[in-house]
Order: structure tokens, then C-alpha cells, then sequence
């Protein structure tokens, strides 16, 4: 069994890390600049055109889920980035060697740096994301059918791709862990986008494809929450003469989740971590 | 580096007593005990059957050659890697057991450190790892860079090091917290031939102190100048396990002989085993009291003696000699068998009839130590 404090000493290492290697401030910079940049922009659009007839809000409302989807793709590459390095190298630099002859577990060095790039990622996730989202409602006064979990949404994303990097990065080298977790992303995206269309044309075998791959790896069930947090109320669609039902299952909408998903993505990261643990384990050193 | 263990360790006594209380039921056991340990990588042997033992505050060295499995069976006793079959026991508890390991300081043969970090900073994680005390961790540090000779460099980052000083802190990472057991896995290969000397004083002074010392290592000269035991492991398995002392006792005595063809021979055959090499005639495992007997019938039988030269075995002469005797087919390879501390005998050879013997003439006469 393993037990928290050698966690907590990995993870600790972990971030210190991330500090010192500059990552943390690279993330700080990046906000920084994009909350600047897209208030400034969504600014622009503001007064281009008031933000108060249906149509409009339609159009703040999909540049505010582009711009979301933006931060998506970062987020999950830098969950990528920072995941697919975890393990492997340092198992053949010969770093862990000396750090496992102390009384530490593999499992707790895995969960160590799970932990610790968990962190990074969800606090980066959270201030970027609701900095970025406190801009746009500066600017233009668009109001999303749910502001709070939109960041929220994103960090679980985030976290299934950290995970699926980590558990990769036990067997695989680096460079190829992370091609396969970011085509992993990638295709989870397009086998949700193709869901949708199968939930919209009540097409049964794209449909259950599109469940099947949320299955696999749902990072696009947390993506969909997000999207559909930052869509407008149906009674706005509906002013502008929009099928509610049709949009939600855009690439760029979505709807929230619902708890049975939700518990899936929570089971499929830990179920994700035991495989890594077992997979790490039997790694010879 | 400073040739004296930290004093810092004196400071740590009292918690390395409370933290080695579990270890206190097991003050009797060896430090090191394996059976039948044996280790595959799939299709590969890597550890034939490893039985051996390490009496508690000895320095131990384990020799073989490069591919012996020797890194194998350090990872095997530390629980960095599960063995195929067989058991041991390391401080008293199983193999692969977690609590031991807040006693052992381990020098990998492939030792890196975080990059990112100072020297002082790599020994505070290692602290922390080992659950020192915090207390401790300032001293400990302290005196570690001091005995590695890294005090100046404390604040640098390790990945600016070369790799006589990752060796350096590696093994000043090894020693922190008054290990009972330090596994050094290779601990001069980087360093200069000042460093080595230094190296060598450290692990006599973990002798002093009764530290066990579990040394892998390839440098013979290194290992006879500060074991007390060796082990020689060849193709996984232990071949012979012998004292120092055992030995420097296997003496010989080295004769200059002229006279009669083959009379010198003939004669020193009845006495040991025998190499030759130009006029030098090497009896080796001849008791002391039997040279004059020896000397007096080759003179009688009328070879005429020029010289005798008492010899005695290096490390280097028995382990060319015990690996070049050829293996037993196949792991159920037997160890070559010890009888009442001697190894038996090996087959009469002629310089340059082996690997070690080639320069046969120059081991008896100078590395031989007459």
C-alpha cells in the first residue's frame, strides 16, 4: 500500500521542477498575454457590433467557444508535454534508481508525479481559463449558460491527458508516448464530432462509435461539458432562429456531461493509473 | 575529499539508533544472505543461482567481470528488481521489503542526479527520502559535501558537474544518515587516482565505524586493498568466495633452477602446483616449512639454483585463474568447491598456457608480492 508522505515528497518535487525549469512562468507569461489579447478583441467586436439582438450573442457565443477550444488544445498539450517525459527518462538516465533504493514505491513515485503535474495543470487551467472567461464578459457582457464550469470541464480534460501521457511514458519512450496520447486527443475529438452527427441524423453506428471512443478515452465527454457551458441559453438560439437540439451537437457546442460520464472519466483515470502502476512495476530498471 | 567520516554523523546517532529499532531483533543476521538467487531477462541469464553471504561490518567485495551479472545482483538485493527464483535477505528482511532501505545508502554504477538542482539540494531530497529527521538534514548535508570534497561547489547546479563530481555526490548521497549497509556499485569509475585514494579511505573509515560495505567492483587492486571478503561471480554464479586473509596465505616460492631437463619439474610437482616460465620454475600452495626440503632434493638430483623468490597470491592471479578455468556447461554450473578455505586445485598450466598466466613471470615476481 502506498502512503502519502512519499507522494507528497515526489509531487512537491515535481512542482519545484515545473518552477525552476520555467515552466510555471512560461504558463503565467502565456495567460497573461492571451487574457489581454482576447479582451482586447472580444473589446473590438463589442463595438463593431452592441452585443444585444440573439444573432449577436450567437456570434460572441461561438468565438467564445473557439477561443475556448483554443485553450483546450493548449491545455492538452502541455498535459502531453509535461506527461510523456514523467517516467521513462528518468528510469533510463538512471535517476530512479537511486531515488527507489530509498524507501520509496514505484506507485508512489507514478502518483508522485501524477500528483504534481496535476496541479500545474488544473491551477493553470482554472485562473487561465477563468481570467480568459472574466475578459470576454468584460468585454461584451455575453453571459454562457454556465461560466463556472467551463474551467472546470477543461482541468478534467486536461488530467485524462496527463494521465493518459503518464501511463505511457512507463513503457514508451518519450517522444513516442506523446504522439500517441496527442493523436489519442485528436481522435477522440473527431469521434465525438462524429457521434454528434450520428446523435443529429439518428445515425445508430456513427452514434455508438462516438461512445465507444468516449469510452476509450474521454477526454472529448469534458470537452463537449465545456463547450456546451460556454453556449448560450436555448431561449437565445431560439430568438435567433436556431434548432437548440441541432446546435448542441456542432464540433463547437456540446452538452454538460451528465454524472453517469462524469463518474466514467473519474473511474477511467484511476483505472488509467492502476494499469500505469502495474506496467511500471514489471518495467525492469 | 576528507579522508574521515562526517562528524555530523556522530549527531545522527541517536536517531539512526531509534530508526535501526526494527533492525535490533536482526543485529545477529548477516547483513547479505541470498539462495539460489536467480534473475532472467527473457531469454537472457543474467543471475545463474547467486548464494552468499555477508557477515555484518565487513567490506565485501564482489568482482566479475563485465556481463558477470554482478549490477544484476545489486539490483536484485535492492529490491530494484524482482528475482526470477530463489530468496535472500538484506539487513534481516526479504528482499524487495521497503523498511530496510531507510538503512542502506546505495552509489548507483550509473548514478545522475536531478540537473536542476545543486548539490545541496540533491542531498536535501535524499534526506528527505530517507526520513531523516529535518534536524539532521543541515549537518548531515554539511558533513557529506565535506567528505566528498563538494563544499565548494554546494550551490552549483549538478547538471554543470563533470562526472568525477556526480560520482562525488553520489557518494556523499550514499553515506548520508549513517547507512548500516552502503551498496557501492562501481564507486571510483569516474574518478581520478586522488579520488580513488579518497574512496578508499571513506570506505575504511565505514569499516571503523562498522558500517557493512557491499562493494561491486572490477578494479582488483581496489578491492584487495580494502576488502576483507570477496565474492567472484562469473556467468551469474559465485565461483569462489574467500577471505583476505585466506589469501594472502595461499603462499608459493618462485625458483631460478638450471641443470637437467625437466629435473626441476619433475621434482616441484611433488610439492604444488607448478608453472613455468623461462628459467623461473613458480610452485605454488607449497607450505613454508617445505621450501628447504624442496631446495635441498633439486640440489641433490643436480639442478643447479640460481635464486628463491618467496611468492604470494595477488587477487588479480586467482581471479584470471578461477575465470579462466573453464565453466560446466550450462547454469547447473557448479561453483568451484572450497575445501577447508582453500580452493582445489586447478590444473597444472604453463605461462602463457592462460589468459592470467601470460605474464606470469612479472605477477609472481612483482605483482606477487614476494
Amino acid at each position: 500500500m502506498s502512503s502519502f508522505e512519499p507522494i507528497a515528497i515526489i509531487a512537491r518535487l515535481t512542482l519545484r521542477e515545473a518552477f525552476r525549469r520555467r515552466l510555471l512562468w512560461v504558463l503565467v507569461g502565456l495567460t497573461a498575454l492571451i487574457v489581454v489579447l482576447t479582451w482586447w478583441a472580444f473589446g473590438r467586436i463589442a463595438e463593431a457590433s452592441p452585443i444585444t439582438g440573439a444573432v449577436q450573442i450567437l456570434g460572441v457565443s461561438q468565438v467564445t467557444v473557439m477561443l475556448a477550444f483554443m485553450f483546450s488544445f493548449v491545455l492538452a498539450m502541455t498535459a502531453v508535454f509535461a506527461g510523456s517525459p514523467a517516467i521513462g527518462p528518468d528510469i533510463e538516465n538512471g535517476l530512479l534508481l537511486a531515488m527507489l533504493a530509498r524507501p520509496i514505491r514505484r506507485s508512489e513515485v507514478m502518483l508522485g508525479r501524477w500528483f504534481g503535474l496535476a496541479v500545474v495543470l488544473v491551477v493553470y487551467a482554472l485562473v487561465a481559463g477563468y481570467l480568459e472567461l472574466g475578459a470576454v464578459v468584460l468585454a461584451t457582457g455575453y453571459a454562457p449558460v454556465d461560466p463556472l464550469m467551463a474551467p472546470l470541464y477543461l482541468a478534467g480534460e486536461s488530467l485524462i491527458l496527463l494521465t493518459l501521457a503518464i501511463v505511457l511514458s512507463t513503457r514508451v519512450a518519450s517522444v513516442a508516448g506523446g504522439a500517441v496520447a496527442v493523436v489519442g486527443y485528436g481522435l477522440a475529438w473527431m469521434a465525438g464530432v462524429m457521434g454528434g452527427v450520428g446523435e443529429a441524423f439518428h445515425n445508430d453506428l456513427l452514434r455508438w462509435a462516438g461512445i465507444l471512443a468516449r469510452l476509450v478515452l474521454p477526454s472529448d465527454v469534458l470537452w463537449r461539458g465545456s463547450a456546451g457551458a460556454l453556449s448560450p441559453p436555448d431561449s437565445t438560439l431560439g430568438a435567433a432562429g436556431v434548432n437548440a437540439a441541432i446546435y448542441r451537437f456542432s464540433p463547437f457546442s456540446g452538452t454538460a456531461p451528465g454524472l453517469p460520464w462524469l463518474a466514467w472519466s473519474i473511474v477511467w483515470v484511476v483505472g488509467a493509473l492502476a494499469l500505469g502502476i502495474v506496467l511500471l512495476r514489471r518495467r525492469e530498471l | 575529499m576528507a579522508s574521515q567520516v562526517p562528524s555530523a554523523a556522530t549527531t545522527t546517532a541517536a536517531a539512526g539508533e531509534a530508526a535501526s529499532a526494527v533492525a535490533k531483533s536482526s543485529r545477529g543476521e548477516p547483513a547479505i544472505e541470498t539462495r539460489e538467487l536467480r534473475k532472467e531477462y527473457g531469454r537472457i541469464l543474467a543471475l545463474a543461482g547467486l548464494t552468499m553471504t555477508v557477515p555484518r561490518g565487513e567490506v565485501f567485495g564482489f568482482l566479475g567481470p563485465n556481463g558477470a551479472g554482478k549490477t544484476t545482483a545489486v539490483k536484485l538485493l535492492l529490491g530494484l528488481s524482482k528475482p526470477t527464483a530463489g530468496e535472500g535477505r538484506v539487513l534481516g528482511a526479504p528482499l524487495g521489503d521497503v523498511e530496510p532501505r531507510r538503512r542502506i545508502g546505495y552509489l548507483p554504477e550509473l548514478f545522475r542526479y536531478q540537473g536542476w538542482m545543486s548539490a545541496r539540494e540533491v542531498l536535501a531530497l535524499h534526506c528527505e527520502l530517507a526520513r531523516l529527521p529535518r534536524a539532521e538534514w543541515e549537518p548531515e548535508i554539511r558533513a557529506a559535501l565535506e567528505l566528498v570534497g563538494l563544499t565548494d561547489r554546494a550551490d552549483s547546479r549538478t547538471e554543470t558537474f563533470s562526472k568525477g563530481m556526480q560520482q562525488r555526490l553520489g557518494l556523499g548521497v550514499a553515506l548520508l544518515g549513517r547507512p548500516d549497509l552502503v551498496v557501492l556499485d562501481e564507486p571510483t569509475s569516474a574518478l581520478d587516482p586522488v579520488g580513488r585514494q579518497d574512496v578508499r579511505a571513506i570506505i575504511g573509515a565505514l569499516r571503523d565505524r562498522g558500517t557493512t560495505v557491499f562493494l561491486n567492483s572490477h578494479l582488483l587492486t581496489e578491492v584487495e586493498r580494502v576488502c576483507d571478503r570477496v565474492a567472484i561471480v562469473d556467468r551469474g554464479r559465485v565461483v569462489a568466495e574467500l577471505s583476505m586473509a585466506e589469501l594472502t596465505r595461499e603462499s608459493g616460492v618462485g625458483i631460478r633452477v638450471g641443470g637437467p631437463d625437466g629435473i626441476g619439474r619433475e621434482v616441484a610437482a611433488r610439492y604444488g602446483r607448478i608453472r613455468l616460465d623461462g628459467e623461473w620454475l613458480y610452485v605454488d600452495s607449497i607450505a613454508e616449512a617445505e621450501v628447504p626440503d624442496l631446495v635441498a632434493e633439486l640440489v641433490a638430483r643436480g639442478a643447479a639454483i640460481h635464486a628463491v623468490v618467496p611468492t604470494r597470491h595477488s587477487l588479480e592471479e586467482r581471479f584470471m585463474s578461477l575465470l579462466a578455468t573453464p565453466p560446466d556447461v550450462g547454469d547447473t554450473a557448479e561453483p568451484v568447491a572450497e575445501a577447508g578455505g582453500q580452493l582445489v586445485a586447478e590444473p597444472v598450466t604453463e605461462a602463457g598456457g592462460e589468459p592470467g598466466a601470460a605474464d606470469g613471470a612479472e605477477a609472481a615476481a612483482g605483482k606477487g608480492r614476494p
